[in-house]
């Protein structure tokens, strides 16, 4: 877990160094990130910068398949514990493929996939009212090469954290 | 006389249209067999009155470019000339076009009159046969019209000799695309088949994705991320108004595209992770679900007379090809080769199904019978997808991306025989075309 959670970090980092409009992910957190233990830091365990890098945003998927692999509940485990600790957010749940596939099968299965994450998290008791599923197919990649090691990547459900309770 | 002719042999053969099997003298079979493009003269058209003779070239220049595109046609270049064309009405010198061997002769006359009409004449020669080839015509428009005066003289002569329907002028919607793979900005934008006259219909502040014409070509259906989820909107080309379809929380809506009855869409439904068909009719917005199995069903295309809906669905455990009733039913899949089959879209003519086939790590682009036989690949790449249909069904445009992390989207047209496969001129990246039906 804490080796999956760095090496996001790490890629993440490296994103926000190469484009000019930082990550496309949570760029706000990144910008408002405030010193070591500072509120709302990436220290302070109520801060969506938190649940990013340490409880892990994110989950991988095996090719054409959106089944949660052991790993994937763990991470998921992290994220419906912290989503109950912190009542006050609600959740944007992305599903995304790789560009192994045609456009609307992909947004098909990246839909599949938002929503094995929705599920797992209301199975632990997160109410559904605070998760919302968007699917992004092939269209929103966070590693660009046309290998498997970039694909294995893509292939992921992003839970993005929100406080705009009104949405 | 039929035999200084070109014959082009394709697998069309049995396909032809009743007027193919008139004899013409002039004329180009579209059968199987060896490929020889039949040589034409298109001398520059005569500028009339006080007509531009830049104008007159530049007309000259489209038509045999349209022609020349085609692959079934090959300009003779100016130089090889022995006879000029200084006036419309007076007589061909048909032996100085045998002497080039240019079997068919283009003249044309361009008249710009005050007020900026222009008009355009053209006649259509059989030199072979030493006589002219149907009516001369005449076309009537204004000035920023002269691309698709071209065209439609252009469709006149492509029409005259190969006995089917032209497609020169139409135009294509799709979707540009400019940036890096991870930050791509994409916009609808819509320009003649050729790629001139680009206008961009949307900004790039949201992505929006597989625009579709209406029968008509006056509409087009889209998705687009506006709302922060996908949804299915309808523009109006004319005004590029626009309005929401399906706003329906907690679902998204994707691959729309229009029966030919022009009111009723047929789209894509996800909730709860499960994609399935849903019709609607854009007056009432009246909506009826098609398909309810746990499975993806998507990427809908109606069959010409609008009995009938293809569709991919992964209920065998791959994506295949189904065909149903346009109100829904039990579906009979069609395709049973290895891979996977995505995409299908009906041909206009109602023969053939174009499709997005992925076998073995590579893409292709592929049609095949209503009943899923005489599957035939047109394409392959790293990633080809999306065809969209000529108006006479002739010719399929499609997006192919290359591969890694420079990788580029861009529109290519083949021929349904899987010839003269070619990239269409577009500025920067383009992806997800849908060609219009021929203009009026």
């Amino acid at each position: 877990m804490k080796f999956v959670a760095r090496a996001i970090f790490l890629t993440s980092i490296v994103a926000l160094a190469a484009c000019t409009d930082a990550g496309r992910f949570g760029d706000d957190v990144y910008l408002n990130g405030g010193g070591a233990g500072a509120p709302g830091s990436a220290d302070d365990p109520a801060s969506p910068l938190y649940f990013q890098q340490t409880v892990g945003d994110r989950v991988f998927f095996a090719i054409d398949q959106s089944t949660l692999s052991g790993e994937a509940q763990l991470t998921l485990e992290g994220q419906a514990e912290w989503l109950l600790t912190n009542a006050d957010y609600t959740a944007v749940i992305e599903g995304h493929a790789d560009e192994q596939g045609t456009r609307e099968y992909n947004l098909a299965l990246g839909a599949r996939r938002a929503n094995a994450v929705q599920e797992y998290l209301v199975s632990r008791g997160v109410p559904a009212s605070r998760l919302k599923v968007v699917s992004y197919g092939k269209e929103r990649p966070i590693e660009i090469c046309s290998a498997e090691a970039c694909y294995a990547k893509n292939r992921r459900a992003v839970t993005i954290i929100s406080a705009d309770l009104s949405s | 006389m039929m035999k200084r002719f070109l014959t082009l042999l394709a697998a069309l053969a049995a396909l032809s249209l009743p007027i193919a099997a008139q004899a013409a003298p002039l004329r180009i079979e579209i059968t199987e067999g060896v490929i020889e493009p039949l040589p034409f003269a298109a001398p520059d058209f005569v500028a009339e009155g006080g007509t531009a003779r830049q104008l007159a070239d530049d007309l000259a220049q489209v038509v045999a470019d349209d022609l020349a595109g085609t692959g079934l046609f090959r300009q003779i270049p100016d130089s090889a000339f022995i006879s000029q064309v200084s006036s419309f009405s007076s007589p061909v010198q048909f032996a100085d076009w045998k002497a080039i061997n240019a079997q068919a002769l283009i003249t044309g006359a361009v008249d710009l009159q005050a007020g900026g009409r222009l008009v355009v004449k053209f006649r259509l020669y059989d030199v072979f046969a030493g006589q002219e080839l149907g009516q001369g015509l005449q076309f009537a428009g204004t000035r920023d019209g002269w691309r698709r005066m071209a065209h439609k003289v252009a469709d006149a002569v492509y029409s005259r000799i190969t006995g089917e329907g032209g497609y020169f002028d139409s135009r294509v919607v799709y979707v540009s695309e400019t940036g890096p793979k991870n930050d791509r900005k994409k916009r609808l934008a819509i320009m003649d088949y050729d790629g001139a006259n680009v206008q961009y219909l949307t900004d790039s502040s949201s992505i929006v994705l597989a625009p579709r014409f209406s029968p008509t070509g006056d509409r087009i259906l889209y998705t687009s991320y506006e709302s922060g989820f996908p949804r299915i909107y309808l523009l109006d080309v004319a005004s590029v108004r626009r309005r929401v379809l399906e706003d329906q929380q907690g679902t998204m809506s994707f691959a729309p595209r229009f029966a030919p009855d022009g009111q009723t869409v047929v789209y894509s439904v996800t909730r709860g992770g499960n994609t399935d068909i849903f019709r609607m009719n854009v007056g009432t917005g009246q909506t009826r679900r098609l398909t309810s199995a746990p499975s993806i069903e998507t990427a809908p295309s109606f069959s010409p007379d609008g009995s009938k809906i293809v569709f991919e669905s992964d209920r065998s455990g791959t994506q295949q090809l189904y065909i149903m009733d346009a109100n829904g039913g039990e579906p009979r899949r069609i395709s049973f080769g290895k891979g996977r089959y995505g995409t299908p879209v009906w041909s206009p003519r109602g023969d053939f199904i174009a499709f997005t086939k992925q076998s073995k790590g590579r893409f292709h682009i592929g049609v095949m019978r209503t009943d899923g036989s005489e599957e035939r690949l047109l394409t392959a790449s790293f990633l080809d997808e999306g065809p969209t249909w000529s108006p006479n069904g002739r010719v399929i445009m499609f997006t192919r991306e290359t591969q890694g992390a420079g990788g580029q989207a861009s529109l290519y047209s083949v021929d349904i025989t899987g010839r003269n496969l070619k990239r269409v001129k577009t500025e920067g990246g383009a992806s997800d075309p849908s060609w219009s039906p021929l203009q009026n």
